[in-house]
Order: structure tokens, then sequence, then C-alpha cells
């Protein structure tokens, strides 16, 4: 006996330190693709986890609903709804806030809480600092993110213009809400920490400051098990009513929460999608790699069939192969994947607001990772080993018979002559094993493709914000009024300093309803030829509005299930508090958000209301942007100013935060990905032309024409894959995109030519030191060793 | 030998045929071949370069099977076994030693050897069968370390490390010289006599022909004569 290990085995430990490089390239290949679907799953399952109990712990409330001022003895009616376990009344007010040393004013949203501290649903998690004392009415908590942004703490001071008085707010504390895990301006979907805050006050001292100390504008509601959620909103929206009910919706449709379960379900969506595609790519690797292991060794697994080795020992060698590779890629991708799952809980961490957002390795999620490892190596080699057991050991006893060449194609059609005898071989070589020919080039675009993949999100971005903001949103200042007003307040701002021009809008809180569907929104009023804010699909086409009916956003019509030429029953919010049927003329194709367009005519006609603005558009001269914003924060008409200039670039660093990350690793992986295809396609015909090019070196070649030819045929390989990868990698983002949808936003299918060229040069470089690295070891050829054996 | 009874029968083969399809041509390698081997019995093949000795042997070896004919080897149908039973034939019966060596070039000699003892049931030590063949000192050498005559030793080393029933040898001595030629033919001899193995040998050096039982010469895919030889001579007193 020869020690402890088999014969069999050792061949099997010494074949895989032969292709070290190769089973590492593979091995990195699918671990890549493991290490994101740990990854993402990882951190899907610890961000629903954390959810769950957090929205269990501090009591999420089950419905929302905000009306305009009820009395407080309404609490009683509510609560004697059947089904509602507890209400919670509150005041709720957006106030404007002076903080220094920025540009645009901010926004805070006052909450009222009981003072002393007492139970309630959506219940705070006081990070740092107390609560409230009793008596002292200037005194508030700040949410986390917000004091973050800011720099605030307990000991802070936040100016602020309350009901049109001027005062100053003591943070005492900062404090997190289920209810405002993901806090977004109201009107916008892109998060500005520093310029939206919620600020939690005592309930009188904000009941005073909006006269509604008995009253309130604002409830909360838990239900008790089993009871109908849709019947206990209409009941709530009965009771409401009367007293300008703005409609209660549920907690799916609550706006944090909404964001939250929309990226979760995105992640989910993602860490699907392109670990398979990564995984899909190592497995036929996988399969070529031993393939053509097995095609070399034929003769050795002949010799050993006919030594009496059976078909299942032979099977399970080879097989061995494979999952040595794969359990090693699973130790990796598991371990790497934990890794990236803490940047990526990191990177939500400054997304969504969480009292602790831990990060957590479910088991599951492990294992499941080990055994789509497994799964994808054993299936990858699944084919090759059947090749291999099958083969009649007879074959053992013949030499391989010489390869059947005939003369190319390329010299059929005429072009001998401008071949060399190097080219010659290579084009012959090519064409002598097309399929093998095509798998390789199938590889390297496969390769080409991920890093078309990984790469284009920034382009997609790009393209959203030109169309969103060069072509929907031109205006640099959007204005909100308190309430209504009659259109001499467009006037009013037009002599403002730096107003350039001036576009008045009026939005309507509504809620739309087809069928069983509906959704709570604004209907955006639009002049009728508007120069600021328009109408465009995604195709940048600008669209005018129709005289009457509405234009929704595509993302709204797939929400309602309503196409143009239907209607949808607007039920109005505001106001007259009208429902009223209206045509859909329109759907539009838009990138961001459900949105829905009308005509200003056409939606005061609805309204039954005269020459009203609720807001307006501005375009101004930035050198007076500062003295322009002192200026309208001093109005008391005016609720909100937002600089569409400090959005973008909010929105701009955001992306860069998350966005950058995620395209950092898909790039990374990608790189991993195009090395570990391009450096096995060409080790292996290293391995299988070895034997040719050390006779050729016997005969007297050079190395630098052995080496030619070699690498002519990688070369070759290289160029014929990169335009069918960046096809295929224009397929895959369309695919990607697809799923990146939600009502919230969608990226467009853009891929940028910088893109292509990026995703061509990292390829060629990946293909310029595979063979590099080959070349070496063909400069390094043992010639007699390789003749003396035969493989 | 040649006169035994019908039970010392080990092989019996009848009407082999065994014809390849090239393009449109057929080559019979095999064209209507009986054949008796009898228990312990040494036969040598002769026969010209095509004429069908290394598929007679693979077809008796269990590595190959005929298109038309049967072969039984003792209470075994090879022509009608399965795959697997083919591999238990070869595993628990047969040693091999194949014309072009076939050594798994990552395995040292004597890995090589022990890929077979270790699936046999009453092997020799692979130290014991490197030994017989005169490879003692070379144990831990890789083929691409090795002389082709010493691939050759280490395939049969490998051939008779197991104490096989059958053993196949297709051109043993081809590679070496005469007097390494002669230890190989010793180490088989010995293990058809001690043993008492039914061996086939393949060879082109009518010398060799002296250490037979039997000599069956092949062409064309026929056997052309059949000639029983009155006294072995051991293969210490051959010379070429
Ligand atoms: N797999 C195969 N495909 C096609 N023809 C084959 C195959 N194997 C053998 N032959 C043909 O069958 C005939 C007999 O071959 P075989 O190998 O048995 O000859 P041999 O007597 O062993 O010759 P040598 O002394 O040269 O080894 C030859 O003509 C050979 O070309
Ligand atoms: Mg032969």
């Amino acid at each position: 006996m020869v020690g402890m290990v088999r014969a069999l085995d050792r061949k099997l430990l010494r074949d895989l330190w032969r292709l070290k490089g190769q089973a590492l390239a593979i091995g990195a290949v699918m671990a890549v693709g493991l290490a994101m679907f740990v990854a993402y799953f990882s951190t899907f399952t610890s961000l629903q986890r954390t959810q769950e109990r957090y929205y269990e712990r501090h009591r999420f409330a089950d419905v929302f609903a905000s009306v305009k001022r009820a009395p407080l003895s309404l609490a009683t009616r509510l609560a004697a709804i059947p089904g509602v376990a507890q209400v919670d009344v509150r005041v709720v007010a957006d106030v404007t806030l002076d903080l220094p040393g920025q540009p645009a004013p901010a926004t805070g949203r006052l909450v009222s809480v009981p003072v002393p501290r007492a139970p309630m649903l959506n219940d705070l998690f006081l990070r740092r600092g107390r609560w409230m004392d009793v008596g002292r009415p200037d005194e508030v908590l700040a949410s986390e993110a917000f004091a973050l942004a800011n720099g605030l703490g307990p000991g802070s001071t936040i100016p602020a213009l309350i009901n049109g008085r001027r005062r100053h707010l003591q943070v005492v504390g900062i404090a997190l809400s289920p209810e405002y895990v993901y806090t977004v301006r109201p009107g916008e979907v892109i998060i500005d920490d520093r310029r939206f805050g919620v600020l939690w006050m005592g309930r009188q001292a904000l009941g005073a400051a909006f006269d509604m100390e008995g009253g309130f504008n604002d409830v909360v509601l838990a239900l008790s098990p089993g009871a109908s959620e849709p019947a206990v909103i209409g009941h709530v929206d009965v009771v409401l009513r009367p007293y300008g009910g703005f409609g209660a919706i549920p907690r799916r449709l609550q706006m944090s929460n909404w964001s939250l379960t929309n990226e979760l379900a995105q992640l989910r969506g993602f860490g699907m999608l392109v670990p398979l595609i990564f995984l899909v790519v190592a497995a036929f690797l996988l399969n070529v790699v031993l393939s053509r292991i097995v095609s070399v060794q034929r003769e050795q697994i002949a010799a050993l069939k006919a030594l009496g080795y059976s078909r299942l020992e032979l099977g399970w060698h080879y097989a061995k192969w494979s999952l040595v590779v794969g359990v090693g890629a699973s130790v990796a991708g598991v371990a790497g994947g934990a890794w990236m799952g803490r940047g990526i809980i990191a990177m939500y961490n400054d997304f969504f607001r969480f009292p602790e957002l831990l990060y957590r390795m479910p088991a599951g999620v492990a294992l499941a990772g080990l055994a789509i490892s497994l799964v994808a190596s054993v299936g990858g080699a699944m084919g090759a080993v059947h090749r291999a057991v099958r083969l009649p050991p007879a074959e053992a006893m013949r030499p391989e018979p010489p390869a059947m060449f005939t003369r190319s194609l390329v010299e059929r059609v005429g072009l001998a002559h401008v071949l060399g005898p190097a080219a010659r071989m290579v084009v012959r070589n090519l064409e002598r094993q097309p399929v093998r020919s095509a798998t390789s080039v199938l590889g390297v675009a496969c390769s080409a493709a991920l890093l078309v993949l990984g790469l284009f999100f920034l382009d997609a971005i790009t393209e959203m914000l030109r169309v969103q903001f060069d072509l929907v949103q031109r205006q640099d200042v959007t204005v909100t009024f308190v309430e209504p007003r009659g259109d001499a307040a467009v006037h009013e701002l037009r002599r403002l300093p730096g107003v350039l021009d001036v576009e008045a809008t009026r939005t309507v809180q509504v809620r739309l309803h087809v069928a069983q569907r509906s959704r709570q929104l604004l209907i955006t009023g639009l002049v009728d030829t508007p120069r600021l804010q328009r109408v465009v699909d995604i195709g940048g086409r600008v669209m005018a509005l129709p005289p009457a009916g509405l234009v929704l956003s595509r993302s709204l019509a797939e929400a309602l299930g309503v196409e143009a030429g239907g209607s949808v029953t607007v039920e109005v919010l505001e106001g007259r508090r009208r429902t009223v049927r209206v045509p859909v003329t329109a759907i539009v194709d838009e990138y961001l958000g459900l949105s829905a367009y009308m005509r200003l005519e056409a939606l005061r006609t609805l309204l039954r209301e005269g020459r009203l603005v609720s807001g307006a558009h501005l375009l101004i001269d930035a050198r007076e942007e500062a003295a322009l914003y002192r200026r309208l924060e001093a109005m008391p008409a005016v609720a909100g100013v937002s600089s569409t200039h400090a959005m973008v670039e909010n929105f701009v660093r955001q992306m860069d935060e998350t966005m950058g990350v995620m395209i950092g690793f898909n790039v990374l992986f990608a790189s991993i990905i195009a090395f570990g295809v391009v450096y096995n396609a060409a080790r292996l015909s290293l391995s299988e032309r070895g034997r040719d090019l050390a006779s050729l070196r016997v005969l007297g070649y050079t190395r630098v024409e052995i080496s030619t030819m070699l690498l002519g045929e990688l070369a070759v390989v290289v160029v014929l894959a990169i335009p069918v990868g960046l096809v295929i990698g224009y397929g895959l983002a369309a695919l990607v995109i697809g799923l990146f949808e939600t009502e919230m936003y969608r990226f467009p299918v853009a891929v940028a030519p910088r893109t292509y060229a990026a995703a061509a040069v990292v390829t060629m470089g990946a293909a310029l030191v595979s063979g590099l690295v080959v070349r070496r070891q063909l400069d390094h050829l043992d010639l007699v060793g390789v003749l003396k054996t035969r493989e | 030998m040649a006169s035994g009874v019908a039970a010392d029968v080990v092989f019996r083969a009848r009407g082999l045929t065994r014809t390849y399809l090239m393009g449109e041509v057929e080559v019979h390698a095999l064209a209507g071949v009986d054949l008796d081997l009898v228990r312990s019995e040494l036969l040598v093949l002769l026969g010209p370069s095509g004429s069908g000795k290394s598929t007679l042997l693979n077809i008796l070896g269990g590595l190959d099977v005929p298109t038309a004919g049967e072969v039984v080897y003792r209470d075994h149908v090879l022509t009608t076994a399965d795959d697997r039973a083919l591999t238990r034939y070869r595993r628990e019966h047969v040693g091999f030693v194949f014309q072009f060596y076939n050594l798994i070039p990552s395995l040292t000699a004597r890995e090589n050897v022990a890929l077979v003892t270790e699936i046999a049931a009453d092997p020799m030590t692979p130290e014991e069968a490197l030994g017989l063949v005169g490879l003692a000192a070379r144990l831990d050498h890789f083929p691409a370390q090795l002389s082709g005559g010493e691939q050759q030793r280490v395939a049969i080393a490998r051939a008779i490390a197991k104490r096989p029933d059958v053993l196949l040898c297709d051109e043993p001595t081809g590679a070496l010289d005469s007097v390494t030629g002669v230890l190989v033919l010793e180490a088989i001899d010995r293990v058809n006599r001690e043993l008492g193995t039914t061996t086939v040998v393949i060879t082109h050096n009518v010398v060799v022909a002296a250490m037979a039982d039997r000599v069956i010469t092949l062409a064309d895919g026929r056997i052309t004569s059949v000639r029983p030889n009155a006294t072995r001579r051991p293969p210490r007193d051959l010379e070429w």
C-alpha cells in the first residue's frame, strides 16, 4: 500500500495542483457568484428581521389617516370601529426650519407625542438624551438621520417658523420611529436628510402652536387580530370625512414602509438574478474546463477502465475534481458574502433608520450557498464526467488518431496567400473544433457581458437624471403655498429678486380608484404649454397635455390596472371633496414615482374652483439665490421651498454612496470572471496543444513563432467574443432593469458607449495578462518531457 | 497441454469478427476467429502489423466487443456482458500490458502499480512487483523521468501485481534491449508457471515464440497457423 492516500486520489491531488491556476480561476468565478447571493440574501433577511422586530416592539400602526381638523371627541368614535384595537390621535405639521449654513430652507415635520412619556403606537426609540419635560414647550426630539446630517444633538437649537411665529426649538434627545425608517420630504422621492427631518414635540405645545388644543389632524390605528383592513379604512373615512379627512391608508402604502418593502423586494430580485448569472457562467466554465481535461486524459481514463476501475469510481474521481473547486468556492463565497453583506448593511444604515440594523448570516443562507455551489459544480461537471466514463476502454490501446484537418474557410475563399503558416494554423485550429471555439468565444463573451451589466447602472442613472432634470423638472425652485391662493400670488413671486420665469401649478391630494385598487397621491395641474415642469416620456418626447382628462405615469396606471381610454374615480381629499369619474386620456412612461397630470383649467373645473394655485415653479438667476430664499422664507403664505439643484446634488451623492458600493463589487467581480475565463481558455489550449507546439519547437520553430500560434488563437477568440459579449450585456441589463422597477422608480436601459468601451478594454486587459502568463509557461515548455509521455 | 480436457478451457472464442467502419470503407480487423485457450497456457500471437492481434487481445480482455461471434471466459459470456460485468471481469481476472504502456503520468511508478493492487483481492505489494521487473530502485519516479523501456516494465509490473488469472501482454518487449527484454519475459514466465496464469503475449519477435506452449499466427484478421511447441524454452535462453 502506498501511504494512506489511494493512488487515484493522489492523481486527483496532483491533477488539481497541476491545474491550480484553472481551478483557482473557476473557483473564483463561482465564489464571486456565491458571495453576491449570500451577501444580498443575508442582507435581505437581516433587513427583514430587523424591520419585523422593530415594527413589533415599537408597535407600528396598521392604518394611517390625516384630517384637516377634528375634535378630540372623535377619538372615541374611531376607537369604537369594529376591528380597531387602539387609536392615537396626534397633531402633525410641516414647518420651515431655518438652519444656519443652508442655502435652501429645510422642512421639519412636527409630530406630537405625549409628555410625560406614555405608551403609544409608533413608539419612539430614544437614542440619546431625554424625553421632553412638562412645561417646556420648545423642547423637541430630533430624528436621528436629520440630526446626524445637520450635526445636531441634545443641546442644539433649531430656529423654526411655526404658524407664522419664529421659535427656537431645543433639541433634548435623538429619536427614531418605525413610522420614519425612510424619510423623504413630502412630494419628493429622494431622501434628503439635511433638508427634511422629523421633530417630536409635546402634545400640548404643538396643539397650542396650531390651535389644535381640543383637536387633532392625524390619527394612527392598530387593528385587532383578524380585523378587515379595508372595512376599517372605509369606516375611518366615513368618520373623518366631515372634518376634512384625507383618506386613510393601510400600512402597506405608508411612505416609509412602502419604500422599505420596495427596497426589500428589489434586494431579493437582485439577490437572485445577478448571482444566478454568475453561477451559470461558473458552471459553464467548469464544464468547459472539465470536458477538456477529460478529453486530454481520455487515454488515462481508458487505461483505468481497462485496469478494472468502474464507471462509478471514475465518475466520482472526476466529479471530485469539481467538488473540491465547489467546496473551496463556497467557503470563500460565504465568507466573502458575509463580508460584503456587512458592507451593504452599513450602507443601508445610512438610508434606513433602525434602532439597530444588525447583520446576521442565517444558517439557511450559508447552507443554500453551499448547496448551490455544489449543484453548480456537479451540474457543470456532469456532461464531462459522463463523457469520461463512457469512453470505450479499447481506446486506451490506440494512440489518438491524428485529427482531421481540412483547408480552412479562410483559405478556401482564397485568402491563403495573405496568411502566414502560423496564421493558417490558428485559423485551421479554430475551424477544426467549431464547438470548442464557440464555447471559448461564449465564455469570454459572458465576461464582457457581466462587465457591461456591472457598469451600466451609472449610465442608467445618468440618463434618468438627464431626462428628469433637463427635460421634466427644469425649474430651479419649487414653491408650495400653505393654502391654495389666487393666481395673483404668482405675479407676486415674479417680482422677487432673481426670478426669471414663473409657472403656476395646482396640486391636489386625491385618491384614485379603479375597481378594488386605489392609490393616494397628488394630481399636478400644469399650464397649457409649460416651459418649466413638463410631461416628458422616457424617450425624451415632450407630451402636450390633452385639454381634458388625466395623464397617468405608467407605473401608476399599472398599479391601478387602467389603460389610456379607461377612466378612474377621483376622490378629492381637499376642499369640496368631490368624487368624480375622469377619463384617462394618455399614459406617459416616466422614471420617477406615481404621477398624474392634468391641465390647470381642467383640474380647476374638476375641483369646481376658480383661478387658484397651490404653488409655483421658478427659474432663477443663481447669483441671487440666497437673497431669494431669504425673501421666500419670510413670506407667511409659503410653506415650502425646494431647490432642484440641491435635490440633484443630493441624489447623485446618495447614488454614489449606495450604487458606488454595488457597482464596485460588480465590476470587481466581472473582472475576476473575465480573467478567469480568458486565463482558462489560454491554459486549456496550452495543455491541448503542448505536444504539437513542443514538436514544432523540436523541428526548429522559435518561441515567438509558437507563442504566436497559441496566442493568435486566443486573440481571435477575444476579438470575436467582445461584440457578442456587448450584445449579451445589453440583454442582461434589460433583464436586470426589469427587476429593478418598483412603483417608486424605474431605470432606463441605457448603456453608454464608454461602458461598452470599458467592458471591451477590461476583457482585452484580462486577455493580455492571461496571454503573458501562458506565454511564460510556453517559454518554459519542457520539450523532452512533453514528447516522452502521453497525457 | 494443448490437448487438455474441456474443463480446462479458459477461453472459448467462436466466429469472432470485428469490423470498423471508416467512412465508406469497412476494415475487417478480425474476420472469423475460432480459438480455445486452456488453463495455465502461455500463448504467443504473431502476425504482421494491422493483422488484428491487438483487436483479439482487447476482446479477450473485455475491453472491446466483437461485431459478431462469441467469447466465453470460464462461465462468463463476455460477448453479452454489460459494462459493469466486464469491469468486474477485468478487475478480478485480467492483467493487462498495453502496447503504449498507458501509465498515468501524474503518478509515480509505485503509485501506478498501486492503482491495481488497491483494487485487487490478493495482490503483491507494488515494491515486489516492481522488483520483479528490476525497477526496485525507481519506485518514486514519474513516467516522464523513466525511459521508454522502463515505462514498459512499470506497465508489466502493474499487470502482474494483482496475480491475475489471465495475463494479456501487447508487445511487452517492443521497446526493450534483449537483456531487459529477457528480464521482463522471465517475470511473465514466472507468473505463468507459479500462479498458473493463462497468458497471451503479442510480439513481432519470432524468437520470443520459443517460450510459448502454442504459437498462433494471424494475418488479415484470420488465424493462419497454430503451432504447439514441444518444449518451452526458458526466456533466459532466448537471445535476439
Ligand atoms: N478504432 C479503430 N478504428 C478503425 N480501425 C481500427 C480501429 N482499431 C483497429 N483498427 C484497424 O483494425 C486493424 C487491426 O488493428 P490491430 O490494432 O488489431 O492490429 P495489430 O495486429 O495489433 O497491429 P500492430 O502490430 O501494428 O499493433 C488495423 O487495420 C487497424 O487499422
Ligand atoms: Mg497492436
